[in-house]
Parts: C-alpha cells; structure tokens; sequence
C-alpha cells in the first residue's frame, strides 16, 4: 500500500509540473499576459505613430534601460497613441521637459523609447504626461520621401 | 524467378497482416478503455512508469536543446542585428517542432522499449496466457492501462521538455550572449500564438504518444516468445516508433502551419 501511495504521489507531482509548464507556454511565452510584476510610477506619452513598438519593449535613457512600456492605448479623439511607461523607482528625477522619442535598435531590430532629460527644475511625477515626442520612423514613409525627392531632381 | 517472386508476395502478405493485426489489437485495447474508469490506479501506475521515470531525461534534454538552440541561433541572427528575435527563434521551434518530435523520440526510446519488452517478457512466461485461463483478458487488465497511461504522459513530457527548453535559451541568451532581457521575452510572447503554436504542439504530443505506446504495445504483444524475440521487438520498436513519429510530424506539420 505505501509503494502504491508513493507512486500516486509522484504522478501528482508529475501532473503538476505538466500542468505547469503548459501554464508557463501560454502565459510566460505566448501572447497572453496575466501578471506583470513591474514596480515603478507611470509616464504617459502620446505619439503620432509608434511602429513596431510593443508592451514590454525597453525605456532607455543615454542607452541604460530606467523602465519598460507598460501599456499602449489609442485615444480615439486626437487619434494618437498613448504608450505608458513604467520608469524604475530608482530614477524619480527625471525634468519636466525631457523628451521621448521611438528608435529602432539596429535596421530592422526592436524598436524602444528614448528618453532625453531637459533642464526644467520640476521632476515628472507618477501619472505625468511627456510633452515632447517624437514618433517612430516609418521606413516605407522614409524611402517614399527619398524617391520623391529624386524624382524632383 | 518465380522464386523471388513468391518471396516478394509472402514479404507483402506478412507485412499487411502485422499491419492487419496491429488495427484489431488496437481496436480491442480500445474497447477496454471503458473498465479503467473504476480502476483508474492501474492507468496511475503506468503514467509512473512511461511518464514520471522518463522525467529526468526529457528535463535535460530539453534543458541542453534551448541552451543549443539559443547558441546557434544568436550566431545567425548576430549578422542581422536581430538577436532580440532571439527569444522567438528558441520558443517558436521548441513549441512548435522540438518539444513533441524530441520529446516523443526520447519517449519511444525510454518508455517504448521498456513497454515492449515487459509485455515481450509476460508473453514469453506465459503470464498473459495464465490471465486468459483466469476469465482475465490481458488486453484490458494489461494493455489498456498502458496506452492510456502513454497518451496522458506524453503530451506533458512534451510540454516540460518545451518549457525547460525555453528556460534554458533563456539562461544562455540573457545570462550568457547579453540578450536584453525584455526584448527576449516581449518579441516572443508577441510572435508566439497560443492557439496556433502551443495548441498544435501539444496535439502533435498526444498523437504522438498514441503512437509510440501502441507501436510498442503491439511490437511487444507480437513479439516471438523468446529471448530472442523479445529483444529483437524491442529494437523494432524504437526503430518504427522513431520512423513513425518523425513521419506522422510531417504530416501533422503540413496539416497544421501548411497553408501560412
């Protein structure tokens, strides 16, 4: 009878770590996300266009990682999109005036936020807004202009 | 002439009546699947023995396979920048291809043989026949549990060997190769679609361990009862179980991801 209940307690055991690994495919690895345990305040940013910028994708400032977008909305009166940071704790001071702008790491890599501190004396606070952006460069946009401009020529 | 062709017509015959005989043990096996309900414990015991002691092996398999797929993958995808894709490479080939064809492979080295030659060896001493003169039909107390017990383990060996592989990728891209942690995760969970990629990955598993177990269960119910016999049912069964589960994923695959 113990040799029966120890089998039967590793096949729960066994049953569980399945389950739990199927968990972690569809949560951890696919797109459904359930947790999140990001701690920080909140930055809201609107930009025109954001590209292929994702939830999760990194926040840097001079190339450091400070946060991760958390959200990305779409505000349906002034047709932009509204991206929510979520700034490190560690880095409560950054100016009012800093600016946030989209790149793309390598040509065709992932796309992030930069961030540029200005000189205002007030910090941005939790639920701020970030005035000045600048949207993702759009490549087709871009060789558009270019053959545009030559055919000018 | 007429020599050789003789022997052509037995080699078909022979195998059209292994193939004959396989569906009508199947088809029994099958038919015992209702009396396991009440002794669900026999079904507990085999997931044990296919799936709980196969567990090692398949863990550090999988673990070794994403650290591989991760190392390589970087080195291609170095030169076009796009290492944060990275995360996508290692998740999208484990789920979709490596977890149910690695893991069924093992499966069918590990439990297979195990199952063919224990079915092999009741057979040779006369234990299955003994049942018979019992009123006990060894197809249902013996076998069944056995198939059921392969298709329940199967899929969740699978889904291990998937998940420990991702974490594995994960320790060499971000801990080693200096992927950003973020990218790594987020371009995954972006591309990796839970229908899509880990429903047919884990469908893929269970028809997988539907084969495997009865190929092996067959191989061993079939086998000539000698030592000789047995040993060689068992080779027979990591040989077509193998064959079987990398054809059947071909299939599948071209059923499943074919028309993207």
């Amino acid at each position: 009878m113990m040799q029966s209940r120890s089998v039967q307690i590793w096949v729960g055991l066994f049953v569980i770590a399945g389950m739990a690994a199927l968990l972690m495919l569809s949560i951890k690895v696919s797109n459904i996300r359930a947790f999140s345990n990001e701690q920080g305040y909140e930055l809201n940013a609107n930009f025109e266009n954001i590209g292929g910028l994702k939830v999760r994708s990194p926040v840097t400032m001079a190339g450091v990682v400070v946060g991760r977008v958390s959200k990305i909305g779409f505000d349906s009166e002034i047709y932009e999109a509204v991206v929510t940071l979520n700034i490190d704790p560690r880095y409560d001071n950054l100016p009012e005036d800093t600016s946030a702008s989209i790149f793309t790491s390598g040509l065709l890599g992932e796309q992030y936020i930069g961030l540029e501190a200005g000189g205002a004396e007030n910090y941005l606070h939790d639920g701020d807004r970030i005035q000045l952006t600048q949207s993702a460069i759009v490549l087709e946009k871009l060789i558009g202009q270019f053959l545009v401009s030559q055919a000018d020529k | 002439m007429m020599g050789l062709l003789q022997r052509l017509g037995a080699t078909t015959l022979g195998i059209t009546e292994r193939i004959g005989r396989g569906h009508l043990f199947l088809l029994y096996v099958l038919g015992g699947f209702p009396s396991l309900l009440p002794r669900f414990g026999l079904v507990i015991k085999q997931i044990y023995a296919s799936g709980v002691l196969s567990l090692l092996i398949i863990a550090v398999s999988g673990l070794f396979v994403g650290m591989v797929l991760a190392l390589q993958g970087y080195n291609t995808l170095v030169d076009f920048g796009a290492t944060e894709s990275l995360g996508v490479v290692v998740a999208l080939s484990l789920v979709r291809e490596l977890g149910p064809v690695m893991g069924a492979l093992l499966f069918a080295g590990r439990a297979g043989s195990a199952l063919t030659a224990e079915i092999g060896l009741m057979k040779a001493t006369e234990q299955l026949s003994a049942m018979e003169m019992m009123a006990v039909n060894p197809l249902h107390r013996v076998v069944a549990p056995r198939l059921l017990g392969g298709i329940i383990a199967m899929p969740l060996l699978a889904a291990i060997f998937s998940a420990v592989g991702i974490i594995g990728g994960y320790l060499v891209a971000v801990g080693l190769l200096g992927v950003d942690e973020g990218a790594f995760w987020s371009q995954m969970q972006a591309k990796v679609d839970l229908f899509d990629d880990v429903a047919s990955g884990v469908i893929k598993s269970v028809v997988f361990g539907f084969v495997v177990t009865w190929i092996a269960l067959f191989e061993g119910y079939d086998a000539v009862p000698t030592s000789e016999g047995v040993s060689r049912a068992t080779t027979r069964t990591v040989v077509h179980a193998s064959l079987a589960v990398l054809g059947l994923n071909f299939i599948l695959t071209a059923l499943m991801f074919g028309d993207d």
